[in-house]
């Protein structure tokens, strides 16, 4: 059962890493990049292809790694959302979607059809914690979900740039007036959350496999973590995702496989009906 | 208007045009079809098809072909998905006019395909997926034929071994979650009651699971003292690292699923362990086919250096005979229509193949030309399929 419990937490904190990027951009622009799960891909098959096929030093290749996810992330918002929101339309919704299938596909021609393995130093040897096998990479998941949330809250709260993309949020016509510059706050905030799915991408890669088609399950789960924790709480979502792993785990453990996605979804419907702004989210509000 | 009155030239151009275009006709090649998955974490199983039919298809062109004309290979990619499967089936049928379509590793696709090749009367072979009602689909005719393992055999076999190797008395099973770990849940449920040994429990994956340890857990709390896994390479792989993580040793026999790809690199250490099923190896002494074939590889495909490198032997070696099974229908039919062929084979006589010596190998009754005397348990070497030592 801990060993259970220690699969899903990692596995949860990796929902709340990727929920983390849905919050970054929602809370400044009100859209999302649907694509999530494609940018997660991105970042293990980048990594995966600078690190082993190429032979480059681990810490270059994550930079590089993440550095490109940041551009993807620009590229998104530049012709999948930027057009669509400028005029008032949802076809961000659709668009970021076919981006992402665009580069699913682009990626089975240029990086191959098999699933590979990452090995990694820190999913070889499992450490003793109270008598619980441990991976050192099942500790560092939930330490990096938990580090980027803290670091959002600081920024959000204590800083300049924080209070301008809040701002932006609030007003974004007022923000303009006063001297932000709303295009590129929001362009940022997509470079921002496509480079935390990219890091959810490389921390994931050597407990599962790199494959063009890796995120898709894990997109479609931190949407509803993100939801859940309300969409505007980085704590919130954080805390969903562990929920969500370790509801999965508790499930799986007790009453059997063959009930963890239905029990698992129904407990994301039951969630949305008793709070329905989410676990720590505030409810928004509605002028008539 | 008679006849005669019909001027002789215009019947002679009519009979020169009708001369010709069966002349045409005479040269076009003979199709065949293969969908599979030729991408994917089971990709390896589509290449190993494709390397078994290949080598067939330029045997039979180098004797002068069929009925005087060429047979010549059409390849789909399924990506192990029904949908993609039956598009690719149907296209195959309706616009290449394929005589005969072999399927790939996936029983969710082939079951999805077994109606559509029955409604068109075209000869269906499965070369891998082993899901006991692919041929036992209870169609009457029935156009679907199998060179290859059949589940409910495969699971007494795999109860077999796991007594006699490792005295089992409590089996886990650990299953994909699709109609193919269904089967294979009948066939080792019914395999361990008329062995008189338990089954510990039950547990399902996802194709796309990270982590089987809850499940493994579950089995470990139950009391199993040996895993059966079905399952491809991918999940396969999760399995066993889910394993290593939980640090339970435990003998693991397996379906072949998971030598339709990368298991070794995926799986890391734990992929050594695992003892699975193959109706092949070419390891050891082999037939005459058997080197013929070695030699043939080893010429067509430059990474092929010895037996060792012939991956996944299991598609290469079922693809192979059932080629050949099908060239003989063919040309015992006369004709490359669907019914005819699936009356030749019916009635097939003698073929001395790859696997064995095949007498008879279907009937009205039997379309499985294989049966339980053929398989061969087999491990991981390094990257290599070796049999095990008994």
């Amino acid at each position: 059962m801990a060993l259970a419990l220690v699969s899903g937490i990692a596995l949860g904190s990796m929902y709340g890493l990727l929920a983390l990027g849905f919050y970054v951009t929602y809370s400044v622009s009100g859209t999302v990049n649907f694509a999530q799960g494609s940018s997660m891909m991105l970042g293990a098959v980048l990594c995966y292809s600078f690190a082993v096929t190429l032979g480059w030093a681990p810490v270059i290749s994550i930079a590089l790694a993440l550095l490109l996810c940041a551009a993807w992330g620009l590229l998104v918002e530049r012709i999948a959302v930027r057009p669509f929101a400028a005029r008032g339309s949802n076809g961000w919704l659709m668009a970021t979607v076919a981006l992402g299938i665009i580069l699913e596909n682009a990626t089975l021609f240029l990086f191959g059809k098999e699933p590979r393995n990452y090995p990694s130093v820190l999913a070889d040897m499992p450490v003793d914690i109270a008598g619980v096998p441990v991976l050192p990479l099942q500790l560092a998941i939930p330490m990096a979900g938990l580090v980027i949330a803290f670091g959002l809250h600081l920024v959000a709260r204590h800083t300049r740039l924080g209070k301008a993309l809040l701002a932006v949020m609030q007003n974004p016509d007022a923000a303009r007036l006063m001297g932000i510059d709303v295009t590129r706050a929001v362009a940022g905030c997509y470079a921002v959350s496509t480079a935390f799915a990219g890091i959810a991408g490389i921390l994931i890669a050597p407990l599962f496999n790199v494959s063009s088609d890796m995120g898709t399950l894990f997109g479609v789960k931190a949407f509803a973590v993100a939801i859940i924790g309300g969409i505007t709480s980085p704590w919130g979502v954080v805390l969903a995702g562990f929920s969500y792993g370790i509801l999965e785990a508790i499930i799986t453990a007790l009453a059997g496989s063959a009930y963890t996605q239905v029990l698992t979804f129904a407990a994301v419907i039951v969630a949305l009906t008793l709070m329905p702004n989410g676990l720590l989210g505030r409810a928004g509000t509605k002028k008539v | 208007m008679t006849p005669n009155r019909v001027p002789r030239t215009a019947v002679a151009a009519i009979a020169m045009l009708i001369a010709t275009a069966m002349a045409a006709r005479a040269e076009e090649p003979i199709k065949v079809g293969l969908v599979a998955a030729l991408s994917g974490g089971s990709a390896k199983s589509g290449e190993g098809i494709t390397r078994g039919l290949s080598v067939a298809i330029d045997e039979i062109n180098a004797s002068g072909g069929l009925l005087g004309r060429k047979l010549e290979l059409v390849r789909r990619d399924d990506e192990s998905n029904p949908a993609k499967g039956q598009i690719a089936a149907r296209e195959l049928i309706d616009q290449e006019k394929v005589a005969a379509i072999f399927g790939g590793i996936d029983s969710p696709v082939s079951l999805a395909i077994v109606p559509i090749a029955n409604q068109s009367k075209a000869p269906y072979f499965s070369v891998w997926a082993a899901a006991t009602n692919i041929t036992r689909n209870g169609a009457n005719p029935n156009f679907i034929f199998r060179v290859s393992a059949v589940d409910v055999l495969v699971d007494k076999a795999l109860a077999n071994h796991a007594m006699k190797a490792y005295q089992a008395k409590k089996l886990g099973l650990i299953l994909v979650n699709n109609p193919w770990g269904e089967s294979n849940e009948k066939g080792l449920t019914a395999a361990a009651k008329e062995r008189g040994i338990a089954v510990a429990g039950i547990e399902k994956f996802e194709e796309s699971d990270v982590d089987m340890v809850a499940q493994l857990t579950r089995l470990k709390s139950a009391g199993a003292d040996t895993l059966v896994l079905v399952g491809n390479a991918a999940p396969g792989a999760q399995v066993m690292k889910s394993l290593q993580r939980t640090g339970w040793q435990v003998p693991v026999v397996s379906h072949w699923g998971v030598s339709g790809g990368r298991f070794p690199e995926l799986a890391g250490p734990g992929a050594q362990k695992v003892e699975f099923i193959q109706t092949y190896s070419f390891f050891g002494p082999q037939n005459a086919v058997g080197k013929k074939v070695i030699e043939e590889l080893k010429a067509k495909y430059p990474d092929i250096k010895g037996p060792a490198d012939v991956v996944p032997p299991v598609g290469v070696a079922d693809a192979y005979d059932a080629m050949h099974l099908v060239a003989l229908a063919i040309t015992q039919a006369g004709s490359a229509d669907g019914d005819k062929m699936r009356q030749a084979l019916e009635s097939l006589g003698r073929y001395d193949g790859l696997i064995k010596s095949y007498d008879h190998p279907f009937s009205a009754e039997n379309h499985d030309a294989l049966g339980e005397n053929d398989y061969i348990m087999v491990h991981y070497v390094g990257n290599q399929i070796e049999p095990v030592a008994n």
